[in-house]
């Protein structure tokens, strides 16, 4: 059964597929490889606090500049005990959350006690990333895995991401796209071992609010999330107050002197 | 056991519904030498008792580590059980690979048991002919599983197979019941003493028999699959004879004068 989910996710063999291999082998090659991303989400955060692990996003997805869908949930809950976020193509993320479904529902099945927590997803999914990256057809994502799991010496928090080329890590936060020029300065700065979640959710609201200045294709409705060893909760969207009544903004053609 | 007219083929039922060929199959399995198996909540022991073709050879290896969680003891045709040692291992370390954690004991046993099964339905394969003690650790704690050629497994608490296993067996039935809570010193005793049990008179020394354990320590760090060194063995059977002497000794005069009256000793 695994054996074959494997084979899906690495753009196994099943009908559509085998059409294509057939033009390939006939001379009409036509490409069916990602070439580029359409429809984007942009930056998200994350971060390890007290009681697990929290991470936010907004709920904007792009196509090219237009800020085309604005009520998108790019954080999903991932069995019992993990979250997951997406940046980039939003259809990769729907791909890849049909994959751990799928994982998650065999894991499920087996009811024998065992499950799979985030260390074991984060892992998979960078062998699949990996595998699609050397068959030059990626999913055009960078994702964020973060969880808690019981272990033999205590709750035991995780966090780590991997990209489009199978880049992998684990760290105490992480952030993605425009979050990783703009957020990750303010979260080394800031960042403590053991933050409670009032704590925590300041700190992300912090980048949040940068990258909603700084990131235009970032919009102004968030939704927050945590993972604690009691199970996920996904936070219905809100948007944060924003300042605009800065000097220069008043009459800002001042100094700009034209021909007309 | 018996000639009849529907054991030559695996894929030919009997017309009482048994499938000959892979009952001859765990016939093979009882006549290898002796392996036990038991548990505690934490640990899982194997031991095995080492037969050996000739005085001149070395023994044959049954007591396989398949994982750093995991191993197996196995009875019967060993290169059989050779074979599936390498599958064991390969499905543990592909397993890992994609998931960077330790597969669960109970999804190794069935994978190996449906490995088997395969052979029972398939007109040009024949049963592995030999049983194996999967024996690990995982999330939920130890667990020890039989594993036998008709495809089949079961979850133990403790457990014999191979020659003269029901005597081991006769003895793990006795104590069985406290296993869950045995420090992993009193699961070793336990075991060499069922391994004792099948030598029949013979006696117990660190060269005939192998003794191996996996488990989690209270404080939570894990003991790897290990086969325990032969030096120690010794040690632990020495104790464990010395224990038993001492109580006995007043009686050791009665008992003497009975063992030169006494019958040959019983054929298990």
């Amino acid at each position: 059964m695994e054996e074959q989910k494997w084979d899906q996710s690495m753009g196994g063999f099943n009908a559509a597929s085998r059409s294509q291999m057939a033009e390939a082998a006939a001379g009409g090659e036509e490409s069916q490889r990602t070439l580029y991303p359409y429809v984007t989400g942009t930056s998200v955060i994350a971060l390890k606090y007290k009681d697990g692990v929290i991470m936010a996003c907004d709920t904007g997805a792009s196509y090219g500049s237009t800020l085309r869908y604005k009520s998108v949930e790019r954080i999903k809950a991932v069995g019992k005990h993990s979250l997951i976020g997406g940046s980039g193509e939003f259809s990769d993320f729907q791909e890849i959350l049909r994959y751990l479904d799928e994982l998650t529902l065999s894991d499920h099945m087996w009811d024998d006690g065992n499950s799979l927590g985030p260390k074991e997803i984060h892992s998979y999914l960078t062998r699949v990333m990996y595998n699609r990256r050397n068959k030059f057809d990626p999913l055009w994502n960078a994702l964020i895995l973060g969880g808690v799991k019981m272990g033999p010496k205590g709750a035991e928090k995780y966090l780590g991401m991997v990209n489009m080329i199978g880049t992998h890590f684990e760290e105490n936060h992480i952030a993605t796209g425009f979050g990783n020029h703009l957020a990750i300065p303010i979260l080394r700065a800031e960042w403590r071992e053991d933050m409670t979640f009032e704590e925590a959710v300041k700190l992300v609201e912090k980048c949040l609010l940068v990258l909603l200045y700084r990131d235009r294709s970032s919009i102004n409705k968030f939704q927050v999330a945590k993972i604690t060893t009691e199970g996920a909760t996904i936070y219905p969207p809100y948007s944060l107050k924003t300042f605009w009544g800065f000097s220069h903004f008043e009459n800002p053609a001042q100094g700009a002197v034209g021909s007309w | 056991m018996f000639r009849n007219q529907y054991d030559t083929d695996v894929t030919t039922w009997s017309p009482q519904g048994r499938l000959f060929q892979v009952e001859y199959a765990m016939e093979a399995v009882k006549q290898g030498s002796a392996c036990v198996g038991l548990r505690s909540r934490t640990h899982a022991v194997l031991a095995a008792a080492n037969k050996a073709a000739s005085e001149l050879s070395s023994h044959q290896r049954k007591v396989f580590r398949v994982a750093e969680h995991a191993g197996v003891a196995l009875a019967g045709l060993t290169a059989d059980g050779r074979v599936l040692s390498r599958f064991l291992r390969s499905e543990c370390i592909n397993h890992s690979f994609v998931y960077e954690s330790p597969l669960p004991v109970s999804r190794l046993a069935l994978r190996l048991a449906d490995k088997a099964q395969v052979c029972t339905q398939r007109s040009w394969k024949r049963p592995y002919g030999v049983g194996l003690l999967v024996a690990g650790l995982d999330e939920t704690g130890a667990h020890l599983y039989y594993n036998c050629p008709s495809g089949n497994y079961f979850e133990y608490q403790a457990f014999a197979i191979g020659s003269r296993s029901q005597a081991a067996k006769t003895f793990l039935e006795r104590r069985f019941e406290k296993y869950n809570d045995y420090t992993p010193e009193q699961l070793v005793k336990d075991a060499l003493s069922a391994i004792k049990e099948t030598l029949q008179g013979e006696k117990l020394t660190s060269s005939n028999c192998t003794v191996a354990i996996v488990g989690r320590k209270d404080d939570g760090t894990m003991e790897p699959f290990e086969t325990i060194d032969a030096k120690r063995i010794q040690e632990i059977i020495d104790s464990m004879e010395a224990a038993e002497e001492a109580p006995a000794e007043p009686s050791a005069m009665q008992q003497e004068e009975e063992g030169t009256d006494a019958a040959a000793p019983m054929d298990i």
